[in-house]
């Protein structure tokens, strides 16, 4: 039976969940201004480029595709900690489909991301990109769907671990190379040809790109550098590739 | 009218058989202990049974429902207690219900008044919006129970409902799941592996390695032990085993502080002793069987010759799957 008010429920726990523990709360603020001020202000220092945007400015979107990224992962890290504190069990013995546990944990990661995206975005100034209306309606957008696929992909991942000490591994083997290899901190045309590979396959790099289209109109080597049409369209596809897979994994397993 | 109806259950993991051919039935109302060492058999089941696990073959019925095509109906009439814990510890007692009435599609008008209920009954109204990290175990335990009733299921299965609570709050949370049968009507459907709280089930089944050895209730399999065992220490204990053969035909054994033999209603038997043996008595015990002593009786094994052990076969399993 798919429950509406399930699905409602679920995402309410992990609302509370996050507002309870108030050093979330306090991370999603100070994260940002802590790269800005450790990594924006030293870099800019010894990174020269020519152009009008600056590597402060450059690394917004690149902060707001981490934040997004890491916040995603560890939303559905709690499928984990649920499995292992037991919680889990009382949701797969109650009257619901897999599929409406499924979709409100999908619900539920994709609008703290979200939220945290937007939290960002009105922390913008400080990094001194002013956004327009319109430039915000289009980052909601855009990071409703990364935060979606991200989400989704780490349902997937969740659905094989069997413990939070699979989540360290995760961590450094996947969640970090899909940072550093995203272009948040350097243009993706800057990293050998063999690593590129992996850029492609990286909902995170299409989701940054697709941020400096919006948040940058300038010119000069630190804009977006593929398509805006073709980071949409693959954002969306690996989130329909991901929902699908988590869904079938998670359902298959439990 | 049966309210749960297993007939020939079989669970196998790989090689393992962890139920080989189980049948029983439970009855609308009554209080049923599932019994067994670790690894018998008994967590395979009760998952099977509340739908967490296919069998390999065999059917089970709760409620009427089928539990491998109706799981949705099946669910809907049964509460469950976990060994483990399995609330939100970082949410408040009415969070924890709240979430699961509307996981159980309550409407929620009748959710928060259900929600009063349940909290007064297990008397954790004062601590409704309490963190349950703050909770004790005993509290858990029975903010858990509020939990599994508050849907008003049919059946609450409790899985070792009180493993690992202090002797106080293990008898508080007995006296309370007997109200509860009393007041209600509900059918209890329970597992332990200590004999002592299965005594006070209406009706019993005894697992071992996967199958029923004994089912009945704990009178019933008790009168199946043939009489009383008396425990006598005297200054002649060698005179005293020769003198019981000689003139009442008993067999006792010697132990090392004494002898011990069964015999017929033991408490008559006692007075008949005092003036026939001709060595001096310094103490009699009698014990009425009990179910430590079915088991004993049936398997040749004490049931805590296991526990002791390191888990077993269903906790290789859950150990397994999780």
């Amino acid at each position: 039976m798919f429950s509406y008010k399930a699905i409602y429920v679920i995402v309410l726990r992990e609302f509370k969940r996050f507002f309870r523990q108030r050093i979330r709360l306090i991370v999603t603020i100070a994260r940002p201004l802590i790269w800005l001020i450790i990594v924006g202000s030293g870099f800019s220092k010894i990174i020269n480029v020519p152009g009008e945007i600056s590597y402060k400015q450059f690394i917004l979107p690149g902060i707001v595709g981490m934040t997004i990224l890491f916040s995603s992962i560890f939303s559905t890290i709690t499928v984990v900690w649920d499995r292992e504190f037991g919680f889990l069990r009382e949701m797969l013995v109650a009257p619901i489909s897999r599929s409406t546990i499924v979709t409100g944990k999908l619900l539920s990661g994709t609008a703290l991301s979200l939220f945290q995206g937007v939290v960002l975005i009105l922390l913008a100034p400080f990094f001194g990109v002013y956004v327009s209306a319109l430039q915000f309606v289009w980052m909601f957008f855009l990071m409703a769907i990364v935060s979606l696929s991200i989400t989704a992909l780490g349902l997937f991942i969740a659905s094989f671990l069997k413990s939070l000490e699979g989540f360290n591994i995760i961590m450094n083997f996947v969640v970090l190379p899909m940072f550093f290899l995203s272009g948040a901190l350097y243009p993706l045309g800057t990293l050998p040809a063999y690593l590129h590979i992996f850029t492609f396959v990286n909902p995170v790099s299409y989701g940054i790109d697709a941020f400096k289209h919006v948040l940058f109109h300038d010119t000069g080597p630190l804009i977006a550098e593929l398509s805006f049409t073709l980071d949409i369209l693959a954002i969306i596809v690996f989130s329909m590739i991901m929902v699908i897979l988590a869904s079938y994994s998670f359902e298959r397993r439990e | 009218m049966s309210i749960i109806r297993i007939v020939d259950l079989m669970k196998r993991y790989d090689s393992i058989e962890a139920v080989r051919g189980v049948s029983f039935e439970v009855k609308e109302g009554e209080s049923f202990g599932f019994i067994g060492p670790n690894g018998a058999g008994k967590t395979t089941t009760i998952n099977i049974l509340c739908t967490l696990l296919r069998p390999t073959s065999g059917r089970a019925f709760v409620n009427g429902y089928d539990c491998m095509q109706e799981a949705s109906n099946v669910r809907a009439s049964i509460g469950l207690v976990f060994q483990e814990t399995t609330l939100d510890n970082e949410l408040t007692a009415y969070e924890n219900l709240k979430f699961h009435g509307y996981l159980y599609n309550m409407d929620k008008r009748k959710v928060e008044q259900r929600i009063d209920e349940m909290l007064e009954l297990v008397m954790l109204h004062d601590r409704k919006d309490d963190i349950v990290k703050t909770f004790s175990g005993g509290m858990k335990r029975r903010l858990e129970i509020a939990r599994g009733l508050l849907h008003k299921p049919k059946v609450l299965f409790l899985d070792e409902p009180t493993l690992g609570l202090d002797p106080q709050t293990r008898s508080n949370v007995w006296n309370f799941i007997e109200s509860l049968k009393r007041k209600d009507g509900i059918t209890i459907f329970m597992t332990t592996h200590y004999m002592d709280e299965a005594e006070r089930c209406d009706r019993i089944a005894i697992i071992d390695h996967g199958k029923i050895i004994a089912c009945g209730c704990p009178e019933e399999l008790k009168s199946e032990i043939k009489g009383d065992s008396i425990h006598l220490e005297t200054e002649d204990d060698e005179r005293a085993v020769l003198e019981l053969r000689e003139k009442f035909n008993i067999d006792a054994r010697r132990l090392s502080n004494g002898l011990i033999f069964n015999v017929d209603k033991g408490d008559a038997f006692i007075p008949r002793i005092f003036g026939r043996l001709s060595t001096n008595i310094l103490s009699v015990n009698l014990k009425k069987p009990s179910l430590d002593d079915v088991f004993l009786h049936l398997t040749g094994r004490e049931i805590r010759d296991y526990n002791d052990g390191n888990g077993g076969m269903a906790d290789a399993m859950r150990r397994r799957r999780r």
